[in-house]
């Protein structure tokens, strides 16, 4: 069965006080609307749906008629209140439940919610205490489907929601991509007893078969077998037990092994089989273990049963029994890797326990049709997966009164996939996956936590008339912080920990605390500056012969490409040196032969005929967008390629946004006649990317933007700068020609990569051969042939 | 046989008075021409048993002609298999009748005192039964006629019976004893060193397959061999009936010893192990033993014949207050084995026998659960259980019989054979006689 139906709860009592304050767990619920909630045996879960107002930084073009004179500026900077969706997904134990009721009564004001959703078996018995405390009705759901409904949303919406798990490895989560297809697979849910359900689409699902031999059974028999209580508890035996003592081996059986079937000595041949035959003690911890092992063992042959019937490869497991707990994740991963010999693998989720909540709450809002939108998840607002170190003794992980945080935000753009991705489902955006490599983890954290001054003093100076700005910054650095702590012991708290995920839980930080763009004035700024030297940048070119012509516009690019902010080799040669400017930053660049170097076969490729349609990813605003991508474009246009200009939706660093990016573009257009005629001619588009993030995640970007690359047929994608083409997309392999360039502004990288500081990658590559034309039928009739008399 | 000291048993038949005699004269008869090994896979099903012909031997045919060539082959007294498992020891061994007096003159007196031993005995020592209502007579086996013996002992016993082997000594009967089951292999020196005797190892399932066709072949009526439950899912009308299986294949072989193992079975050489679960009758009686402090089989059956397991287990009624039905899950069917202990207060109110009862019901659903998963993916609608987790255990039977049918929907057929955990020592035997 689904969930722990009705247990009554155990016989210790719960210290009642809430370690935080109830306002920062039960977030934004003035706007909350919307509720739903998954009572399980022990937890309870509680989903709703609220806004959350919050600034954002709007840019504008001065109204040309009524230029103020005193202006010099281009478009003018202000900051709105805009109301985005976000979903808030609250779990904690059932011994607060009354409190948290009431704390929600007394913060509703604006709802006109008349109903809530619940699922779960506790659902029952606490719906009279919900219906009394929160005047909603109850409505109760299925259990298994809003469980499959959670399953499908988080598998959709969390990149990195899937894991395996692997008990001695340097990292023990080791995280999948997001197959673009999440269907069909197979959902093996142990609760007290064990539901196999085979997922085929969104509505279309079964439940194929199941045991009773589930969570249920360990904990009973355990307690009876132990006279141990809790599950925890019993966990924690078997943890440390030896099920050699009452398990008979194949060994105990043969001597050895059993050679002819390949039944290694070590096997259990059969469960409990020696404490039939001995009148010995045994201990409780080693009773716990064999019980452990036997219900694994058994459970897993019963999906591996199910799964090849049913010719299903992806099999996620949950449940109580399951639900963070390394030591049942082993055991259930161990009988899986043994009964399919490997050939699969068991899946975990890292927010199982959310799942029958999450589902719930989308029955609640079909009218909304939450699906249609794309949701990601808010690395400031989610509390991240619990510790699986073993040194957290379980009795404190359960009694520790900790509120558990998931918060999604609606996405303005739904989000896809871009098509010309040579394999989406293998893709992987981040190059270095810091969850496996120590040294680079180490690194970057400390990176991270030495840039955090600058940050804050950056989020100060660009609210200069807000004075509460100074203590909402220091909330924020005490939030990021916080964040990297808790990275340092959890690397694997939101997925794989990269350089990527980094950048986006500080650009969430910065949100949650009202900093919608600190580098707004710097990158008007700079943007005036860069504009004012373009006539002069382009006629310098122009004045080339075409190869050198050829060289200086990448040279261009790449200077450009100093220009980061986020890099603090760079920022902190900007903040002190004024003057530092285009010519200076050519200066530092690394000489040819680049790090990275494909610029011969890039040159030849240009002497042939011009691309259909190029896609340039761009990054800074100021010298690089207006001095260094411009003029790369402008050559593009002018040898007949078309150009989709793509940038990020919203701020983050001093990545030019797509609102800067369409004014700066007319104003160049103002001045140059070629980009004018590219606008004009729909021959230059600008597109968002649906992003915010200083990298970029090809497997996650506006609809609208992959539509343009597919009507189009692009042929070529540029991606430009450290945090799009070296900290991610560095190995992405495209369907079409791809040019990848980067400064290297960090010197521990630049060292990894064994190149220096300023160290240039200038990576130009085709994509793969078509494959090989369909096998002739000659073969085929050949065979025939062989056999026909 | 003299199990935990008893050596009463063993002098008693030593005093007995048997002239010695010469070692039995090597007499051969000539191999059946239809040995199926020859024949295409499958090729015998329709001849009826397959290991009949092949084997030479069958039950109510004694005027078998006796060949010389046969007489070489035949191997001499005494004829054992031998089956050591992880629980149990079973003993097949073969008492000829035909003994002309001729050969009572020269047969000698170890090999006398062995078989007076075992055929006028029904327990032997503490451990040591007799399966008397097992026994097979009348069987031609390899041109001789006799008896067919069942005894078993448990494992743990075995150091007392290679005693007693060492003090009819056994050895100087120059007999290979043919033996299979992992404790073949384990005990191998022990039957060197304490009872000076080389065991000829075989693979188990070759000899519990080999066993099961040949026991199926021979036994041709009352009681038949195969049986099956009519009815299964109407307690009222449930009974166990004849089954006849001349047309074996394919055929899906569970044997429940302490652990279990899936065969599937094409044909007498072709089969292959599907899968195995350690939850068998080892983890029956040791979770019995556990939870209620019994020592036997025979008592964890008892306690379980007498226990509700409705009050440990949570049936899926218990949650949904009746059939799960957008599931199709009926609310009798068990949700959560031992699923209402996790409150002391229920865990109080259940008997020992409610919890060997449980414990019962637990082990035999999940195996019923695991073969019909196999039957499915190796697509075969015929099962036959064995093994000795079977023994007197009617309950396990017709819970097994009633999960197939209800579960496939009446697609599914649940077997079982009398001789139930003696079919490896049977081919054990076998290969004794008929080396393949």
């Amino acid at each position: 069965m689904a969930e722990l139906d009705r247990v009554e709860k155990s016989s210790h009592s719960l210290d009642k006080s809430i370690t935080l304050p109830p306002d920062e767990i039960f977030r934004n619920l003035e706007n909350a609307k919307r509720f739903a909630i998954d009572i399980g045996g022990s937890l309870t879960k509680l989903a709703y749906y609220s806004t959350v107002q919050h600034k954002v930084a709007k840019v504008r073009s001065f109204d040309n008629t009524a230029k103020e004179a005193s202006s010099e500026k281009l478009y003018e900077i202000s900051v709105q209140e805009e109301i985005t969706a976000r979903l808030h997904f609250i779990k904690f134990e059932n011994a607060y439940i009354e409190t948290c009721l009431d704390f929600i009564k007394d913060h509703l004001v604006n709802t006109d919610t008349k109903l809530i959703k619940a699922t779960g078996g506790g659902a029952h018995k606490f719906k009279d205490l919900i219906e009394k405390k929160l005047g909603l009705k109850v409505d109760k759901e299925d259990e298994m489907t809003c469980l499959i409904r959670g399953c499908n949303f988080v598998l959709r919406n969390i990149p990195h929601e899937a894991f395996i798990f692997t008990k001695h490895a340097d990292s023990e989560f080791r995280f999948q991509n997001t197959h673009p297809d999440i269907f069909p697979y197979l959902l093996v849910n142990i609760g007290s007893g064990v539901s196999i359900i085979k997922v085929e689409s969104e509505d279309k699902f079964e439940r194929i078969g199941g045991s009773s031999i589930g969570g249920g059974t360990f904990w009973g028999l355990g307690a009876l077998l132990t006279k141990t209580k809790r599950f925890d508890e019993l966990l924690q035996l078997a943890s440390k037990g030896q099920h050699t003592n009452l398990d008979m081996l194949v060994k105990d059986i043969y001597g050895g092994s059993y050679g002819s079937l390949g039944l290694t000595g070590d096997l259990i041949a059969s469960s409990f089989g020696k404490s039939a035959t001995t009148d010995k003690e045994f201990s409780k911890e080693d009773i716990a273990k064999s019980l452990l092992h036997m219900i694994s063992n058994d459970i897993g042959q019963l999906a591996c049963l199910y799964a090849r019937l049913h010719s299903l490869t992806r099999v996620y497991f949950g449940g109580f029994f399951i639900r963070g707990h390394p030591v049942t994740m082993h055991t259930i991963t161990y009988s899986i890797n043994f009964f399919t010999k490997g050939e699969v693998q068991a899946l975990f989720l890292r927010h199982e326990g959310y799942l029958g909540a999450i589902g719930a709450f989308l029955k609640g809002a079909e009218e909304d049709n939450p699906n249609q939108y794309s949701w990601g998840e808010n690395y400031a607002g989610s509390s991240g997966l619990m510790s699986a170190s073993p040194d957290i003794n379980p009795m404190q992980r359960a009694r520790s009164g900790t509120f558990d945080m998931l918060e999604m935000d609606r996405l303005e753009r739904k989000l896809v996939n871009l098509p010309l991705l040579e394999d989406p489902s293998s893709y992987v955006p981040d190059t270095v996956d810091l969850t496996v490599d120590p040294l680079a983890r180490e690194y970057w954290l400390f990176c991270f936590e030495d840039a955090l001054d600058g940050v804050v003093k950056r989020a100060v100076a660009s609210q200069p008339d807000l004075p509460e700005a100074v203590e909402r910054a220091e909330k924020f650095r005490q939030k990021y912080r916080h964040k990297l702590q808790t990275l340092r012991q959890q690397p694997f708290a939101y997925g794989s920990l990269t350089v990527r995920s980094l950048l986006d839980t500080r650009e969430h930080c910065l949100n949650e605390f009202n900093f919608p763009d600190p580098y707004s004035k710097i990158k008007q700024r700079e943007n005036d500056a860069a504009l004012r030297c373009y006539q002069k940048a382009v006629a310098a070119l122009d004045a080339l012969g075409w190869e050198e012509k050829q060289f200086a516009l990448v040279r261009g690019v790449l200077a450009g490409n100093v220009f980061d902010w986020g890099a603090k080799a760079v920022s902190d040669v900007l903040e002190t040196d004024r003057d530092f400017g285009f010519e200076e930053a050519k200066q530092k660049l690394e000489e040819r032969p680049w790090l990275v170097d494909s610029y011969n076969q890039w040159l030849q490729r240009l002497k042939g005929p011009p691309h259909k349609c190029a896609v340039f990813f761009v990054d800074n605003s100021g010298m690089d967008i207006i001095l260094g991508v411009m003029p790369f474009v402008r050559e593009l246009l002018l040898r007949g390629t078309e150009v989709v200009l793509a940038s990020n939706s919203s701020p983050a660093l001093n990545d030019v946004t797509n609102g800067e990016l369409q004014i700066l573009t007319e104003t160049i257009a103002a001045m140059d006649p070629i980009i004018q005629a590219g606008l004009k001619e729909d021959r230059l588009v600008l597109v968002q990317t649906g992003s915010s993030s200083p990298c970029l995640d090809l497997g996650r970007l506006d609809k609208e933007l992959t539509i343009v690359v597919r009507e189009r047929r692009a042929d070529l994608v540029v991606i430009e700068g450290m945090g799009r083409a070296v900290h991610t997309n560095y190995f992405a392999r495209l369907s079409c020609e791809s040019l990848k360039m980067a400064v290297i502004k960090n010197p521990w990288l630049a060292e990894r990569l064994g190149g220096k500081l300023f160290s240039v990658v200038f990576k130009y590559e085709l994509p793969p051969p078509p494959p090989p034309a369909a096998p002739p039928m000659k073969e085929e009739e050949e065979e025939e042939a062989v056999f026909s008399p | 046989m003299a199990l935990n000291g008893h050596r009463g048993d063993i002098e008693v038949n030593n005093d007995e008075d048997e002239t010695p005699t010469k070692p039995l004269r090597s007499a051969r008869e000539e191999m059946t021409p239809d040995d199926p090994a020859d024949e295409p896979a499958g090729g015998t099903a329709t001849t009826g048993g397959p290991g009949a012909s092949a084997r030479g031997a069958s039950l109510h045919r004694p005027g078998t002609t006796r060949s010389d060539s046969l007489r070489r082959s035949r191997p001499p007294f005494p004829w054992f298999g031998m089956d050591i498992g992880g629980t149990l020891v079973k003993l097949v061994y073969f008492e000829p009748k035909d003994i002309t007096a001729e050969e009572e003159q020269e047969e000698v007196e170890n090999l006398k005192s062995i078989r007076r031993y075992l055929t006028s005995n029904t327990a032997y020592g503490q451990t040591g039964i007799r399966d008397v209502y097992l026994e097979l007579k009348d069987l031609s086996l390899c041109g001789r006629t006799g008896n067919l013996h069942f005894i078993r002992f448990p494992t743990y016993d075995l150091p007392a019976f290679l005693q007693m082997v060492r003090n009819k000594h056994f050895s100087s009967l120059h007999t290979t004893l043919c033996a299979t089951g992992g404790g073949a292999y384990k005990f191998e020196t022990d039957f060197r060193t304490m009872a000076d005797l080389q065991l000829q190892k075989l693979d188990e399932l070759d000899c519990l397959i080999r066993g099961v066709l040949f026991t199926e072949s021979v036994v041709v009526s009352d009681p038949s061999e195969c049986y099956y439950f009519e009815n299964p899912s109407d307690p009222e009308r449930c009974e166990q009936k004849p089954y006849g299986l001349q047309d074996p294949y394919p055929l899906l072989l569970v044997n429940i010893g302490s652990g279990v193992s899936i065969m599937a079975v094409y044909s007498e050489t072709d089969y292959k192990r599907v899968t195995g679960t350690s939850l068998g009758g080892g983890t029956f009686l040791g979770l019995c033993c556990l939870l209620t402090g019994c020592s036997t089989f025979e008592e964890a059956l008892e306690m379980a014949s007498e226990g509700e397991s409705t009050r440990v287990d949570k049936l899926v009624k218990d949650i949904y207050g009746g059939d799960y039905e957008r599931f199709g899950l009926p609310g009798w069917a068990v949700a959560s084995s031992f699923g209402n202990m996790l409150t002391s207060e229920k865990r109080e109110g259940v008997s020992k026998a409610d919890l060997a009862r449980a414990t019962l019901v637990t082990i035999t659903n999940n195996i019923g659960s695991i073969t019909r998963m196999c039957a499915l993916n190796e697509n075969i609608n015929k099962v036959v259980f064995v093994g000795n987790f079977l023994r007197v255990n009617t309950l396990s039977m017709k819970l097994l019989a009633y999960a197939m049918d209800y579960w496939s929907k009446g697609q599914l057929k649940a077997l079982f054979l009398r001789h139930e955990g003696y079919f490896g020592a049977v081919g054990a035997l076998l290969e004794l006689l008929h080396p393949s």
